[in-house]
């Protein structure tokens, strides 16, 4: 690994202060993504602000349901009564993730800025665009490569020659994006709120950016909204292994139901694209139709729309819609 | 050695100036050596080294040395502490050989920045039980054949440790799902989730 300057923050504002523009400068927390990917040689920051110290860690009430802390932890986010009790989903999918071990490491700040599993972003001798950048003009190892984990929606814009096929691999970004969650970020601007479905990002012609937070922002928490009706909720997640192992196709749902009707859903997918997938039209459509399987299915074909699959990864366009109506069946029960 | 004892290490982690309780510490305290010895870690020695002087509580010890900010938990306590122990199976966070508890809780060494340490109470499997007084789990892993080769078996016992005591061993299933973040190649699992049982069923270890 190349060696670092290491810094510790006491404040925000002087974490803020002490990464600068943010050029070779990063945040570290829990440490579990970016440690691993400085051993590979995929980031090489010249100096690292530790900010695992800071007093951002809290999970408490708020008058419209709850925000959580940027430095709280996985484990401590999945067994909050807080959590547990009004946003069960997230709770679910925080423990569909990693292993005990690193959630206890790792943060929700860290979560959400989680980078992609991608097998070729991580071999530093393959060609990437979102390690190497754009101007690089690398181009892609994986569009034709063994692209089994990859993405298949979301890939509309653009020559893929120059763009990102990777998924993002979290499983609470897809409960976050279900939960219309807020994400409170600091910079030296001051303070701004950026919305989930705005937070993470298409890779489009910017495939180095996973997100729209600035280098220089710090993410210092996240709100939820209580649910006026919770109805039932479920994360349903569909990998290689029974546990411990990134996503291949992902549902994070919420469905209420009166009188066999649909009265409010969620649906965000995870594993098929460059952010959760989530579509609000699909969702309107299903309002007032009645809770069948067949309601379930239009929706999970309109929701994958324009799929397109590659060599190794076609079957998620059929998994991903098989997956959609699991869930709901599970929710609708 | 007395649960109190204070290490100086040098910076080649060859040998610990140490050697006395806390009761003496400050008046036969060693200064830590500033020079890096070049067997010191894999790179080249960089003369911009950004290292610094820190004090880790490991095992109720106390260890102040001078370390990289580049220097994980797991080879910092292998290479320069004579804690191996904690095994170095993967490196990456996805086998759990070097499980270790972090103010109580259990963690990944390998992914672990030592610097970022500073002030948390680290156990290894050095500090969970001793030859004469096993840990319960320690007992029942080797009563229920919990381990053929044995490289796993730090991290499994510090994450069975770890688990008895959050208490997610309701089922065998609950008990798999929750060791999942630690691999054992022998496929000595059925004798790992017996023994959690076992351990369980005999009362919680303090």
């Amino acid at each position: 690994m190349k060696n670092f300057q290491h810094t510790e923050a006491n404040q925000p504002a002087q974490a803020i202060q002490q990464i600068g523009a943010g050029a070779g400068t990063k945040f570290i927390a829990g440490g579990t993504n970016l440690v691993d990917l400085m051993k590979y040689g995929v980031e090489q920051p010249d100096a690292l602000v530790d900010i695992s110290r800071l007093a951002l860690a809290k999970i408490e009430k708020t008058a419209t349901g709850i925000r959580i802390g940027a430095l709280a932890l996985n484990s401590d986010m999945a067994e909050h009564p807080l959590v547990t009790g009004q946003f069960s989903l997230l709770s679910e999918a925080l423990l569909a993730g990693a292993s005990p071990q690193l959630r206890n490491m790792a943060t929700l700040g860290g979560n959400l800025m989680q980078r992609t599993r991608c097998n070729y972003f991580y071999d530093v001798s393959q060609p990437c665009n979102k390690r190497q950048g754009p101007t690089a003009q690398a181009g892609c190892g994986a569009l034709e490569g063994y692209n089994r984990i990859h993405a298949i929606l979301g890939l509309e814009s653009g020559d893929l020659n120059q763009s990102c096929i990777a998924t993002n691999p979290s499983d609470m970004n897809v409960a976050l994006a279900a939960l219309d969650a807020v994400v409170n970020v600091s910079g030296p601007a001051g303070q701004r709120t950026i919305p989930i479905r705005d937070f993470h990002r298409l890779a489009g012609t910017k495939p180095q950016l996973d997100t729209t937070l600035a280098p220089n922002e710090l993410i210092t928490s996240i709100d939820l909204t209580t649910p006026q009706r919770a109805g039932n909720s479920h994360y349903l997640k569909v990998r290689d292994r029974a546990s411990y192992a990134f996503a291949l196709v992902s549902v994070a749902t919420r469905l209420v139901v009166e009188n066999g009707r649909i009265q409010d859903v969620r649906l965000a997918l995870g594993g098929v694209a460059h952010k959760p997938w989530r579509l609000t039209t699909v969702e309107q459509q299903l309002i007032g139709k009645p809770a069948t399987e067949a309601s379930f299915r239009e929706a999970a074909r309109q929701l994958v729309a324009g799929a397109k699959g590659f060599e190794h990864n076609a079957f998620k366009i059929e998994l991903a819609q098989s997956a959609i109506v699991r869930a709901l069946q599970t929710v609708a029960a | 050695m007395t649960d109190n004892d204070n290490y100086v290490v040098d910076g080649a982690g060859r040998r610990w100036f140490l050697k006395q309780s806390t009761a003496l510490a400050g008046t036969l305290l060693l200064p830590p050596l500033t020079t890096q010895a070049s067997t010191h870690p894999a790179a080249a020695p960089d003369t911009t080294t950004p290292a610094r002087s820190i004090t880790l509580r490991i095992n109720r010890k106390t260890y102040k040395l001078t370390a990289e900010p580049r220097e994980t938990l797991l080879d910092l306590m292998r290479d320069r502490l004579n804690l191996t122990g904690s095994k170095k199976g993967c490196d990456h966070g996805q086998c759990g050989a070097c499980t270790v508890h972090i103010d109580g809780r259990r963690a990944y060494s390998c992914l672990t920045l030592a610097v970022m340490q500073q002030g948390r109470d680290i156990t290894t499997i050095e500090g969970l039980g001793t030859e004469s007084a096993l840990h319960p789990l320690q007992a029942a892993f080797i009563e229920h054949d919990g381990f053929q080769c044995g490289f796993c078996t730090p991290g499994q016992l510090m994450a069975g440790a770890a688990l008895l005591k959050e208490g997610h061993t309701g089922s065998a299933d609950e008990i798999r799902e929750w060791m999942s973040g630690n691999i054992c190649r022998c496929g000595a699992y059925p004798g790992i989730v017996a023994a959690i049982q076992s351990v369980r069923k005999g009362g919680i270890p303090g």
